[in-house]
């Protein structure tokens, strides 16, 4: 029997999955018309996976509030969709491992410099090298930090600040990231040795996939307000770091996928696919869980901070840049579960929301956003796909109501990783970046093949879609002037 | 002829799927799957041997562990495997797993690294038999 879902038109970018069956509240979609006739498609070309089933088998779960929601560059993930936003009643409801996935803390970091783009016209091509030589990416690379499991558990606790008082970095740095790289509450006995074994040779690695590092200059200010509490200007040359919590955040999702298994079966909780596996937030599996989600996010802050500071040393090295004129913008998570305070029909209430391929996007006046920042609302970092723009977004009142505060995360895959490598060629991928000035360095010609911008859908069309929905506003595009990828 | 192993379409990640005469070989084929997409396996040399021993209640279960054992030995020993022996007992409780791989410490530029896989998931998990094919199948994060 084909599935069914229909979908009302609230907007142009806003659509409604509305309620049936099991689903406790209706679904809620931002996206534009091809991105949601590209989810029918896959639900009438019966594909294994589909966004919109992955939307309702979420707005099933118990405690779920207002609505299962779906951003602009939604597409089917496992458990929640990518793009893919959850908010729970503390009480009545649930955490769910697939709310969050292996990569707990997936983020971004922006870093901005006093430099114009034509400073780097000379010596692009050796800053390049430099930063493939500095950074460690792709498989099997290793970190030249090599820590203890007493550090190691230091780090779970503390985060960035860990590894700014070993010296990556300063004080200055934590100020700019999402709860201050130092997620309170973690626990490190809730995480297994095993994650922290694996974690041994991987911190201050940037990893593979679709894991980056850019340098970029400012193409286009779109909110002048915003750019100048951020500090941005156009012609500036800035640095994005894309990875996450490497593999402790890989072994905490394992082990915990395990345990939530059974713990769904204990406490009979009703979920309709194996892949939503949870437990009561307050259930002592859920704390322990959420402990472990805190330890893994401080360890990809703990991860992007040592990168940062290598990147800050390359540019020490071939621009002679002093390593504070390198200046954090945000450092913000794109795979979290948060405990949040949100308006619910006119009462604030405590809500656990998870966020899969989606950002915290608070808008103006939040307490959690850096002082700097809180007239605008803080940054939200868009990754683009390489060789095309990424973008600073900014939270708005708008996403406060209707969006527990989310935002877009990137591009969003259009095509399957197999699809891509049958259709690209890493070299075709790199010469093409080449003939638009961007040079690419990268480890695995495969990888470049698999993220072929092609295979991503057009970030202008999300953030399009998002602005047009009213949750994010843009506030400057980015293009890339180099590419490393794992 | 049927593929030994395959990979299905799946727009985030990948979902692998091995193939065998018998629930072994399909948990062979899946581990080969999963060792290919990092590094091209006829590049991988069978010099060292790798031991695991493992129980799960069920045997989709036991492919999740499987999996994700390999995934994380790894990253503890650097070894990366090319070619399995599986063995699978049923017991009172569940399934009893004893394997073996063979290959070798990664070893750049002469291996040609890909990706590197984050974790077994539960999505497209199924372990079964089809006529006389056993399949064995879930999708891995990337």
């Amino acid at each position: 029997m084909s599935e069914e879902f229909t979908l009302k038109r609230i907007s142009q970018s806003e659509w409604l999955l509305e309620k049936s069956g099991e689903m406790r509240v209706p679904g809620r979609i931002f996206a534009d018309i091809q991105t949601i006739e590209q989810l029918q498609t896959d639900v009438a070309e019966k594909k294994e996976w589909n966004a919109l089933r992955q939307v309702r088998d979420v707005a099933c779960l118990p405690g779920i509030v207002t609505a299962a929601l779906a951003l602009p560059d939604v597409h089917p993930g496992y458990g929640f969709p990518i793009g893919g936003v959850g908010a729970f009643d503390l009480k009545e409801g649930v955490v769910v491992v697939g709310g969050v996935g292996f990569d707990i803390n997936c983020g971004v970091r922006l870093l901005a410099t006093p430099l114009h783009k034509e400073d780097l016209s000379d010596v692009l091509s050796e800053l390049a090298d430099d930063l493939y030589r500095t950074v460690p990416a792709g498989l099997g690379s290793e970190g030249k930090l090599r820590l203890t499991l007493d550090e190691i558990d230091q780090l779970l606790r503390e985060g960035a600040r860990y590894v700014v008082k070993r010296g990556y970095g300063v004080e200055e740095d934590l100020v700019h990231i999402e709860e201050e790289g130092q997620i309170p509450g973690a626990d490190p006995t809730v995480v297994s040795r095993l994650a922290k074994q694996r974690q041994f040779r991987q911190v201050g690695t940037l990893g593979s996939g679709n894991h980056y590092l850019e340098v970029q200059t400012v193409a286009r200010i779109i909110d002048p307000e915003a750019a100048a509490a951020y500090g941005l200007e156009e012609g500036q040359v800035v640095i994005s770091i894309h990875t996450g919590s490497r593999a402790l955040g890989h072994q905490i999702c394992q082990d915990y996928l395990k345990e939530m298994e059974q713990a769904s079966h204990r406490y009979q909780i009703p979920i309709r696919s194996k892949e939503l596996v949870c437990a009561p937030i307050l259930s002592d599996e859920g704390k322990r869980y959420l402990s472990a989600v805190a330890c893994g996010s401080n360890c990809a802050f703990a991860n992007r901070q040592v990168i940062a500071h290598l990147v800050r040393s390359s540019f020490a090295r071939i621009l002679s840049l002093a390593a504070e004129k390198v200046r954090t913008v945000y450092d913000i998570g794109h795979n979290n579960v948060k405990v949040e305070h949100h308006l619910v029909d006119g009462t604030t209430r405590e809500l656990l929301v998870h966020r899969k391929g989606s950002t915290r996007a608070f808008g103006p006046g939040r307490k959690e956003s850096p002082p700097a920042y809180r007239a605008v609302g803080h940054p939200t970092l868009v990754g683009g796909t390489m060789g095309t723009a990424s973008y600073v977004m900014r939270g708005t009142d708008l996403g406060m109501e209707k969006a527990f505060g989310s935002g877009i995360h990137g591009a969003g895959r259009a095509l399957s990783r197999r699809k891509a490598a049958k259709k690209y060629w890493g070299e075709d991928v790199k010469s093409a970046m080449a003939a638009d000035g961007i040079i690419l360095r990268a480890h695995s010609l495969r990888g470049v093949a698999e993220e072929a911008p092609g295979a991503y859908k057009d970030v202008e069309r999300v953030v399009h879609a998002a602005t047009d929905a009213g949750i994010n506003q843009p506030v400057a595009c980015l293009r890339p002037l180099l590419v490393i990828k794992g | 002829m049927i593929m030994p192993f395959e990979y299905l379409d799946h727009t985030a990640d990948v979902c692998l799927r091995g193939t065998g005469e018998t629930v072994e070989e399909a948990f062979c084929e899946a581990a080969r799957a999963l060792f290919n997409l990092m590094i091209d396996l006829e590049q991988i040399a069978p010099k060292r041997s790798q031991r695991v021993s493992l129980f799960a209640e069920r045997l989709e279960l036991l492919l999740v562990e499987w999996l994700s054992e390999l995934l994380v030995q790894k990253d503890l020993t650097d070894l990366f495997l090319s070619r399995f022996h599986v063995d699978i007992r049923q017991g009172k409780d569940g399934f009893h797993l004893e394997g073996e791989g063979w290959g070798e410490p990664l070893d750049p530029p002469r291996h040609r690294v890909k990706l590197e896989v984050k974790g077994v998931t539960y999505s497209g998990l199924h372990v079964a038999h089809k006529g006389k094919i056993w399949i064995a199948q879930c999708v891995v994060d990337i």
